[in-house]
């Protein structure tokens, strides 16, 4: 076998990438009692950092407040925060194994880079927003929640297929 | 009951922690296994064309669905232990909509972002940058939409309880659709591939 191949292999059956998706899922449950998130992580992040630039300013919002906890500990030893490293690191790991570690910016071939990064930043600002108004996001929410049957998950996963499927159209230039 | 074991007491904080370490691991590694770190393929999802996006994730909820039924059944998993979320309608709705618009426009949601950034792309890396931003802008505006956040409490509720359906019998439902979605989907999948054969080889 060598390694040093440059051909990115073919993404995994989808089936078998979801049931091993979703044995990490499960073993999230067994062991913890609770499945698993992104946008959370990133929430600790920055709060914590709204705590230590301007303490007073973030302690009298009650949105950072809640991540920062009463004091007595970090904010940054929190579950989320250990798993979202992991991510990072389980994402690299199976990109090097396949030879798909790549300095690029994925896009369609109709639109240029700057616009494609421009689009990136927005959409990641709206995901912002939108996972903390339903409390969660696609992990937290839509796969976690699906899995106990939480009502409030369903609803959302409908609604988050929904409002991509009608924006879908009008900014296919980035992808088509 | 045994499980779930950190609710028995098998360990500590610091070993949730480590726990929590291996768990995104796992997490990460089958994103990227799925194709999730590419904005491409997650994007294809709205457009008909690679519904990966949709048989990876109720693949997985069908697994762990499963599972914790089984494992519940069986006596070994204390469901009343679990946590479950409170369901807030009205803004997860809203929510749903909202990151529903970042995700094609963005190509990313923040979990396959992180495993687009950690493989290399620069879009991955620029949509936290703007995930980060959005959550500022959220924690600094939620004065405002406190109330909205707050709306249409409904607490711990899950779908069997709102349908006063038996959970098995919901559960074996949402296997029966899923089974003929991923059917559905496939057949969608080869008419948009056929439709566009001659452009894209």
């Amino acid at each position: 076998m060598s390694t040093t191949t440059r051909v990115p292999q073919p993404y995994w059956n989808p089936y078998i990438a979801g049931i091993g998706l979703g044995l990490v899922l499960l073993a999230a449950y067994v062991i913890m009692g609770r499945g698993l998130g992104a946008s959370g992580a990133f929430t600790t992040l920055v709060s914590a950092g709204a705590g230590a630039i301007a303490p007073d300013h973030a302690a009298a919002n009650p949105f950072y407040a809640e991540y920062l906890g009463d004091g007595t500990r970090n904010p940054l030893l929190d579950w989320l925060v250990f798993e979202m490293i992991g991510v990072f690191v389980g994402g690299y790991l199976s990109g090097a194994l396949a030879g798909r570690i790549r300095v690029t910016t994925e896009k369609g071939p109709n639109i240029t880079v700057a616009r494609r990064l421009l689009f990136a930043f927005l959409g990641g600002g709206l995901m912002g927003i939108g996972a903390k108004l339903a409390r969660g996001c696609t992990s937290g929410q839509g796969l976690t929640g699906g899995a106990v049957l939480n009502a409030g998950s369903w609803a959302f996963m409908l609604c988050v297929f929904g409002g991509a499927y009608a924006l879908a159209y009008f900014v296919r230039r980035q992808w088509l | 009951m045994i499980a779930p074991f950190y609710k028995y007491g098998l360990f500590g904080d610091f070993t949730s922690l480590i726990i929590a370490f291996l768990i995104g691991i796992g997490f990460g590694f089958f994103l990227e296994r799925a194709g999730f770190g590419n904005a491409r393929t997650l994007a294809a999802q709205f457009y008909f064309t690679d519904l990966r996006v949709f048989k990876v994730m109720f693949t997985a909820i069908l697994t762990a669905m499963l599972g914790i039924f089984y494992l519940s059944w069986i006596g070994l998993l204390d469901l009343s232990l679990i946590y479950v979320s409170d369901t807030y309608l009205l803004p997860q709705i809203a929510g749903g909509l909202i990151l529903g618009a970042g995700f094609v426009i963005g190509g990313y949601c923040p979990g396959t972002s992180a495993v687009s950034a950690s493989t290399g792309r620069i879009d991955g890396a620029v949509y936290l940058l703007g995930m980060i931003a959005g959550l500022v802008v959220f924690a600094e505006c939620f004065p405002l939409v406190e109330s909205f956040y707050n709306a249409t409490p409904m607490g711990r509720i899950t779908l069997p309880e709102l349908f006063q359906v038996p959970y098995g019998l919901l559960v074996f439902l949402i296997v029966i659709m899923a089974v003929g979605a991923f059917a559905g989907g496939s057949w969608v999948e080869k008419r948009m591939a056929t439709r566009k054969g001659a452009t894209h080889t």
